[in-house]
C-alpha cells in the first residue's frame, strides 16, 4: 500500500514537472498513403514499417517514457481523400501526420496543415514527408510544418550522375520516363546534371510514355536499342519498371539501367533475374550496406510481417521526433519543429541534418546493384528472389546538398 | 531494317496476344449479345490459375488446364448468374458481369495478394528464338503467336467443320428455329460463354507469364480489349483478327516514330520554334501519343464505318 502511494506521488509529481509530457504518454502519429488499390501493396508496407519502426523505438526507449503510435488512413492516392483523413486527424487531437506517396498529394497535404496551423494556433499539426520528393516542397512551396525526409529529385539525379559520370563506357544515354510531374522532374534533372558533368555524353532519347497504362515495352526496348543506348535513365516505378526491365532483357538488351525505384515492392519479384547485374538503384540506404547497419531491423520486420523492409525514412523520422521530444521534454509541435531544424540525428546511412533553411534532410546516399545473394557484400535478398542490391558508390551527403529558394515563414 | 523487321514482329506478337483476349469477348457478344466486362478479370484468372498450377504440375500442363479450369467456372457463372439474369434484358446481363469483374477482383487480391506473384516463363522457353542483327527475338514471344495462331485455327475449325458448331451458328440467327428443331439452346450458350471465357484464360496464361502476373494486370487491358472488338465490327471473329493486328502493328511502329507536326512543317519549309503558336502541340512527337492511337482508332471507326472492319451489323 506504501508503495503504491508512493509511486503515485512520484507520478503526480512528474506530471507536474513535465506537463504535458509526462501525460501524453503515449504520442499517436497519423499515418495516410494508399492501403488499397493500384498502389495499395506499397503503401501497406510503408505502414509497416512506420509501425515497426515505433514498435522498435517504444522498446528500446528512444524518447524515455512516451510511446509512438502509428494510426494509419487509408487516401486512396487522393488529394480530396487526403484532406479529408486530415479532417479526421483534426477532430482527433492527433498532433503528427505522415505520408509520403505521390507528390501531388504531398503538395495538397503540405498546404493544408500549414493553412490549418495559420488558423488554429495552440492545435498545430507537424508533417513528415518521407517519400514524395518533388523538389517544389523544399523550394517554391516549402513550409515550417513540412519535414522532407527522402531526398528530392534533383538531388537524388545529382548523386546518380556523379556515380554514373566517373565510367567512361558511357557514351550514349537513353531516357525514358512516366508521363506526369515526376517523370518530367526525372527527365529534366538528368538532362542537366549529364550536360554539367559530362558534356560528351550524348542524350539519344527522351520518351515519355502514360503511367501504368503500357503492357508491352518491347517496341520501347527496340526504339532504346535503334538508338544505340547504352545506358537508361528511368524514374520509373511498379509494373512501368518492372515491365520495361522484363521486356528489355527479352530483347537481349545489354544497357545498364539506373533507377529510382527498383527496390520498392513488386518490382523485385518481377524483375528477378532479368534485371541481374543490369539494373542500378540510388537511395538512401539498402540493408546490404557497407556496414549492414539496421541488419536486425530487417531481420524482425520480415519475421513479423514477411515483407521487406525498405523505407528507412521512417527510422530517421521517429529518430528525429524521439529527440526532439527528449530535447525540449515536450510534444508540442511548435517545439518539436522548432528543435528539429537544423537537427542531427545518427540513422542507419549514418549522420543526418535537417537543414533549417528549407526542412530538407540531408543524408548519404546509396547506389545498389541488382545482383546474386552471395552471403559477402550481399546477404539480404529482396522478396526472396535470391537476389538482392549490393552496395557500389556511397555517396556523401555533401554531394547531393544544393541550394534552396525556399523563403520560410515562421511562426 | 533492322528496327522495321523488329517493329514487325513485335507489333504482330503483341497483336496475337490481344486477339486471344479479344476472341472469346466476341464470340460471347456475337452469340449472346453480353457484352462481358468481366472479360479481363477472366484472363486475370487464367493466368493465376496456371502460375498456382504450374507449381504442382508444370507450365505445359497448366497451359491446358488453367483455360479448362476458368472456362468451367464461366460455364458455371452462365448457368447459375447470367442465365438468371437474361429475362431482364441486356442492361442487367451488363451490371451482373461488371459487378463480376469486381469480385473475381477481389477474390484474386485474397487468395493470390496484393503483389505480383513470380509467375516465370519456363525453363524450355528461356532465351532468344532468333536474332535480327542485334536484337534477340526470345522464344517466349514465338510461342505467344504460335499458341493464338493454332487457337484461331481451331475456333475456325469448330465453328465451321464440327456439328456442335453448326448448331452455335444456327443459334447465333435464328435461336427460336433451333430451338425448335430440338436443340437445347441455353446449354449452347453455356458452352458459348465456357468456351469464351476459356480463351481469355489461354490469353491470361501467356499474358501473365511474358508481362506480370499482378491483381491490376487486367486494369490496363479492359479499354484496349473493346477497342479491338467494336473496329473488328462487334460480331467477327475474322474483324477481330485483323483489329488486333492493326492496334498492334500501330503502337509498335508509332513508338518508334519520332514524327511530328512541327518536323512535319519543318520539312515543308515553314520554320517552327518555341514562339509559334501551338508549338507544345506542334512539337508533339508521334511516339509520344502511340498510347492512345487506339482510341483515335476507335473513335474514327465509330464515325466513318460504325459497323467495323468486318462487320455485318446494317446501317
Amino acid at each position: 500500500m506504501f508503495n503504491l502511494k508512493r509511486a503515485f506521488g512520484a507520478l503526480l509529481l512528474s506530471s507536474s514537472l513535465f506537463a504535458g509530457y509526462a501525460h501524453a504518454q503515449t504520442v499517436k502519429i497519423a499515418f495516410t498513403d494508399p492501403l488499397s488499390g493500384f498502389l495499395g501493396p506499397v503503401g501497406v508496407n510503408n505502414m509497416h514499417s512506420w509501425q515497426w519502426i515505433a514498435e522498435v523505438a517504444n522498446q528500446e526507449h528512444w524518447a524515455g517514457k512516451l510511446k509512438f503510435e502509428i494510426v494509419p488512413y487509408d487516401n486512396k492516392l487522393s488529394p480530396q481523400e487526403t484532406l479529408n483523413v486530415l479532417k479526421r486527424v483534426e477532430d482527433q487531437g492527433i498532433r503528427y501526420i505522415v505520408q509520403g506517396d505521390g507528390s501531388s498529394v504531398a503538395l495538397a497535404l503540405s498546404h493544408a496543415v500549414t493553412q490549418y496551423n495559420e488558423r488554429n494556433p495552440g492545435k498545430e499539426i507537424l508533417y513528415l514527408n518521407y517519400a514524395a520528393i518533388d523538389p517544389l516542397l523544399t523550394n517554391g512551396n516549402c513550409s515550417f510544418w513540412h519535414f522532407a525526409l527522402d531526398a528530392d529529385v534533383d538531388m537524388k539525379m545529382e548523386a546518380l550522375t556523379s556515380y554514373l559520370a566517373k565510367d567512361k563506357n558511357i557514351k550514349k544515354v537513353y531516357l525514358i520516363n512516366q508521363d506526369y510531374v515526376f517523370g518530367h522532374d526525372v527527365a529534366k534533372a538528368a538532362k542537366e546534371d549529364l550536360a554539367r558533368m559530362r558534356p560528351d555524353i550524348q542524350i539519344v532519347g527522351d520518351d515519355f510514355h502514360p503511367l501504368a497504362r503500357v503492357k508491352d515495352f518491347s517496341p520501347y526496348v527496340a526504339k532504346i536499342m535503334a538508338a544505340g543506348a547504352d545506358t537508361v535513365i528511368t524514374g520509373n516505378w511498379g509494373s512501368d519498371l518492372a515491365l520495361l526491365i522484363k521486356a528489355a532483357h527479352d530483347a537481349g538488351l545489354k544497357a545498364n539501367f539506373y533507377t529510382f525505384y527498383a527496390g520498392t515492392t513488386g518490382v523485385p519479384t518481377a524483375m528477378g533475374s532479368a534485371g541481374a547485374d543490369h539494373v542500378f538503384e540510388v537511395a538512401y540506404w539498402n540493408p546490404n550496406n557497407k556496414k549492414f547497419a539496421g541488419a536486425d531491423i530487417v531481420k524482425g520486420f520480415k519475421k513479423k510481417y514477411k515483407d521487406d523492409y525498405y523505407t528507412m525514412a521512417s527510422y530517421s523520422g521517429i529518430k528525429y521526433l524521439a529527440d526532439a521530444f527528449k530535447q525540449t521534454k515536450s510534444t508540442d509541435p511548435v517545439k518539436v519543429a522548432e528543435a528539429m531544424e537544423g537537427m542531427k540525428i545518427q540513422s542507419l546511412n549514418g549522420q543526418e541534418e535537417m537543414r533549417k533553411t528549407d526542412h530538407q534532410n540531408q543524408q548519404e546516399l546509396i547506389i545498389g546493384k541488382w545482383v546474386k545473394v552471395n552471403g559477402t557484400t550481399v546477404k539480404f535478398d529482396q522478396e526472396n528472389t535470391g537476389y538482392g542490391w549490393e552496395t557500389v558508390a556511397e555517396i556523401p551527403a555533401y554531394v547531393g546538398t544544393l541550394p534552396t529558394s525556399c523563403q520560410m515563414k515562421r511562426p | 531494317m533492322e528496327f522495321f523487321v523488329i517493329s514487325l514482329l513485335n507489333g504482330v506478337s503483341y497483336g496475337l496476344l490481344l486477339f486471344m483476349l479479344s476472341s472469346g469477348l466476341t464470340l460471347i457478344f456475337s452469340l449472346m449479345g453480353v457484352l462481358n466486362f468481366a472479360h479481363a478479370a477472366f484472363y486475370m484468372m487464367g493466368a493465376y490459375a496456371a502460375y498456382s498450377l504450374g507449381l504442382k504440375i508444370g507450365f505445359f500442363p497448366a497451359l491446358i488446364l488453367a483455360p479448362l479450369v476458368v472456362g468451367l467456372l464461366g460455364a458455371l457463372v452462365e448457368r447459375y448468374g447470367l442465365r438468371t439474369v437474361h429475362p431482364y434484358g441486356h442492361v442487367a446481363e451488363l451490371l451482373f458481369t461488371f459487378g463480376l469483374a469486381y469480385l473475381i477482383d477481389e477474390i484474386v487480391k485474397v487468395g493470390w495478394g496484393l503483389t505480383a506473384v513470380p509467375f516465370r516463363v519456363p525453363a524450355a522457353l528461356h532465351g532468344p528464338l532468333f536474332t535480327v542483327y542485334a536484337t534477340e527475338f526470345p522464344k517466349m514471344r514465338g510461342f505467344m503467336m504460335l499458341v493464338a495462331l493454332l487457337m484461331l485455327l481451331a475456333v475456325y475449325l469448330l465453328v465451321t467443320r464440327t456439328r456442335i458448331g453448326l448448331v452455335i451458328q444456327a443459334a447465333l440467327t435464328h435461336p427460336h428455329m433451333a430451338e425448335a428443331l430440338g436443340h437445347n439452346v441455353p446449354r449452347v450458350f453455356m458452352l458459348v460463354f465456357g468456351g469464351g471465357t476459356a480463351l481469355a484464360g489461354l490469353a491470361g496464361v501467356i499474358g501473365g507469364v511474358a508481362f506480370i502476373t499482378s491483381p491490376s494486370m487486367a486494369d490496363s487491358l479492359v479499354p484496349i480489349m473493346f477497342v479491338v472488338v467494336v473496329v473488328g465490327g462487334m460480331v467477327s471473329l475474322a474483324g477481330s483478327f485483323l483489329a488486333s493486328l492493326l492496334i498492334g502493328l500501330i503502337q509498335s511502329f508509332a513508338i518508334g516514330l519520332d514524327w511530328s507536326l512541327g518536323g512535319l512543317l519543318d520539312a515543308l519549309g515553314v520554320a517552327v520554334n518555341a514562339h509559334t503558336p501551338l508549338y507544345s502541340l506542334l512539337k508533339l512527337q508521334l511516339s509520344a501519343v502511340a498510347p492512345t492511337l487506339p482510341y483515335l482508332l476507335l473513335v474514327l471507326m465509330l464515325i466513318f464505318r460504325p459497323k467495323g472492319l468486318l462487320g455485318t451489323r446494317a446501317d
